[in-house]
This record gives structure tokens, sequence and C-alpha cells, in this order.
């Protein structure tokens, strides 16, 4: 008995921006088309051998996910140090781009630093995230806290 | 605060690009990922859906472009992507056909919508029928080797998943007459005409 699994083009169409959003709060611009890729083609590979159809929105986070965590590991060790930074890095307000609001963000664990984006680059509802995340509303409320706690200690404006 | 999470926000404004969804495109062809290709095509009477396999043009229908995905995705595997580069071949000789400067299709089909080996074999008699020539159910039966079957040619000829490189439409009524077109009798007309047989 197979489920009934939508044409993974309309999978594409429905996500691939807010998997597009959520990979690169995770791991920076330079690294999301990567992610984004893999999320993707994994996603294709797997999808005929899916047993579910219902939680399909679910699956595809849950991939982009590793994805980045395993990109961000990646990354960690390929880092190099780059000598004297800038004093001044030019922000470009129209694309939301605030590197140092977003290297707070991906400085964060990566239960925290996912469920900080969902709850405000997704605009996602706590138990929308905890379904997300595999865990419950009320926990996916308190790693949205403890990562904005975190965040304040080193944003400022 | 309240400043923090509104800059958090913007976050929402990045958006794939086109190029990266045309890179993702081109990786699952690579690999081998795509089970159903589709794409569109703007034929003179209105547009037609074109769905392939790695075995050759699967669907060519009249039917809305939602229909015809959902139902390839159904029968053949979801592993279903927009692919348009897949048909350039048959793009530019549905291009030369419309023109009037094509009669025959020199493309790979994949007949396993079709069903049964009787609807198969009266789709291989139309497809041998010539360019600007016409026939009647009853003569198509008689080439497909089942005389007595002229109504089943009739329901086979209206289930061809790949109208118009398949020419069902040169089957008429043995008076000569239009009878159904998955297209609908005015696209039946239209190709006779073009082909000069009406």
């Amino acid at each position: 008995m197979s489920v009934q699994l939508p044409p993974f083009q309309q999978l594409l169409d429905s996500h691939a921006a807010d998997v597009y959003r959520f990979v690169r709060a995770m791991v920076g611009p330079v690294d999301a088309d990567d992610v984004f890729q893999e999320t993707f083609l994994a996603a294709l590979r797997a999808y005929p051998s899916l047993t579910d159809a219902s939680g399909l929105r679910a699956w595809i986070f849950t991939i982009a996910r590793h994805k980045a965590v395993d990109s961000f590991r990646g990354a960690a060790r390929r880092a190099v140090p780059t000598g004297v930074l800038p004093d001044e890095v030019a922000v470009d307000p129209a694309r939301g781009h605030d590197p140092q609001l977003w290297d707070g963000v991906r400085a964060l664990p990566p239960k925290q630093r996912a469920a900080v984006v969902h709850r405000y680059v997704h605009d996602l509802a706590y138990d929308e995230i905890g379904a997300l995340l595999d865990c419950s509303a009320d926990a996916a409320r308190r790693s949205v806290h403890e990562g904005i706690r975190k965040l304040r200690t080193t944003w400022q404006k | 605060m309240a400043e923090m999470t509104a800059a958090l926000s913007n976050g929402r404004l990045a958006a794939p690009s086109p190029e990266l969804l045309a890179r993702f495109g081109a990786l699952a062809e690579a690999e081998g990922l795509i089970d159903v290709a589709y794409t569109t095509y703007d034929a003179p009477f209105g547009l037609l859906v074109l769905g392939g396999t790695s075995n050759g043009l699967v669907r060519l229908a009249f039917d809305p472009l939602e229909t015809v995905v959902d139902d390839l995705s159904e029968r053949i595997s979801p592993r279903v992507l927009a692919a348009p580069g897949r048909f350039d071949g048959v793009r530019r000789q549905l291009d030369e056909y419309f023109a009037g400067s094509r009669r025959h299709f020199d493309v790979a089909i994949d007949l396993r919508l079709a069903g049964s080996a009787f609807r198969r074999a009266v789709l291989a008699a139309a497809d041998a029928i010539p360019y600007g020539q016409v026939r009647s159910y009853g003569e198509v039966a008689r080439s497909a080797g089942s005389p007595a079957a002229v109504r089943a040619v009739g329901s086979a000829l209206g289930a061809n998943p790949v109208c118009v490189v398949v020419p069902c439409h040169r089957v008429l009524r043995s008076d000569g007459s239009i009878s159904g077109y998955a297209g609908g009798p005015e696209r039946k007309d239209f190709l006779l005409r073009l082909e000069g047989s009406r």
C-alpha cells in the first residue's frame, strides 16, 4: 500500500523560499546555496520511499537542519584566521544584512539557532516550532528565549 | 529587544535566486533523480503539457498543467520536476510541425501510459498513418489485428497519452466526419487542416 505523495515540484514550489531563508539564517549567505542544494537533493533521493505524506514540511526542514549543522561543522574546520577585521561593515538594509546579528545567530547551539530562526524569520508559533524540532511547544519557547537572551548580550544598536 | 527581533525578521527578505533553482534542477538531472520531467508548449491553439521519462516522451496533453502533473506523479513516480531543457528537441520539432515544415516526428516515445497490448497496437497503427492522410476506425481496427474491435479502437485512441506526436487525429468516422478528440473537435479539425487533409 503506497502513499499518495504530491509531485516533488509542488514540494519545491511550496517550501523553497522558506527553506532558503532558514538555511541562510543558519549558515550564512556564503554556504546557503550549497546547503539548499544538498537539502533538496537529499529530499529528492529519499522521496519515493516516504511512507507518510502528512508531515512533508517538517520532513524537509529536518533535512535542512541536519544539512545546515553538517555544513556549519565543516565550515568551522575550514575556518582560517582573517587577520585584521575592518572596523565597519557595509550594511544593506534592503536585504536585511546585519553581519553582527547573524554572526550571533550562527554562534548559537543548533537547536536554539533553529528555534530563533523559525520564530523570527518564519514567524512560526511555538507549537509549530516544536513540531519542526521534534519537541514540545514549551521546550521550543525555552529554546527561543534562551537564544534571544544570548543574542542580546552581544547585540547592541 | 523589539529592534533586534525586527532585525531578525529581515531575514524574511532573502529568497532563492532563479539561478540557484536552475542549478538544483541541473544537479537533479545529472544525478538521474528526475523520474518524470515536464514542461509546457505554447501551441497555436493553446497550451500543451509535455511529460517525459528516461525512455522518451510519455505525455502530450491538452489538459490543465496541474491535472497532468498530478496524474504523472500518481501513475509513474512522485519524483516529478519541471525540466524544460529536456524537451528542447521535441519543442523544435513541434515548432516545425506547426509551421508546416515537418511531416514526421523523430522523438522517442514511452507508451507506458497507453495501457494494454491492444491499446499499444492501436496507437502503433495510428502512428503508421502518413501525414496528410486519414483512416477510419474500422481500418485502424484491421491494421491493429482486431477487425471487430471498432469501438475499442475508439476508446484506445481517445486515451492516447501522446497526442499530436502519435497522430490519433488522423482517424475519422467512415463518412469522414470528425468524432471525439481529447483536445476537442476544433483542435482535431485544426490539425487536419494544417496537414492538408481537410
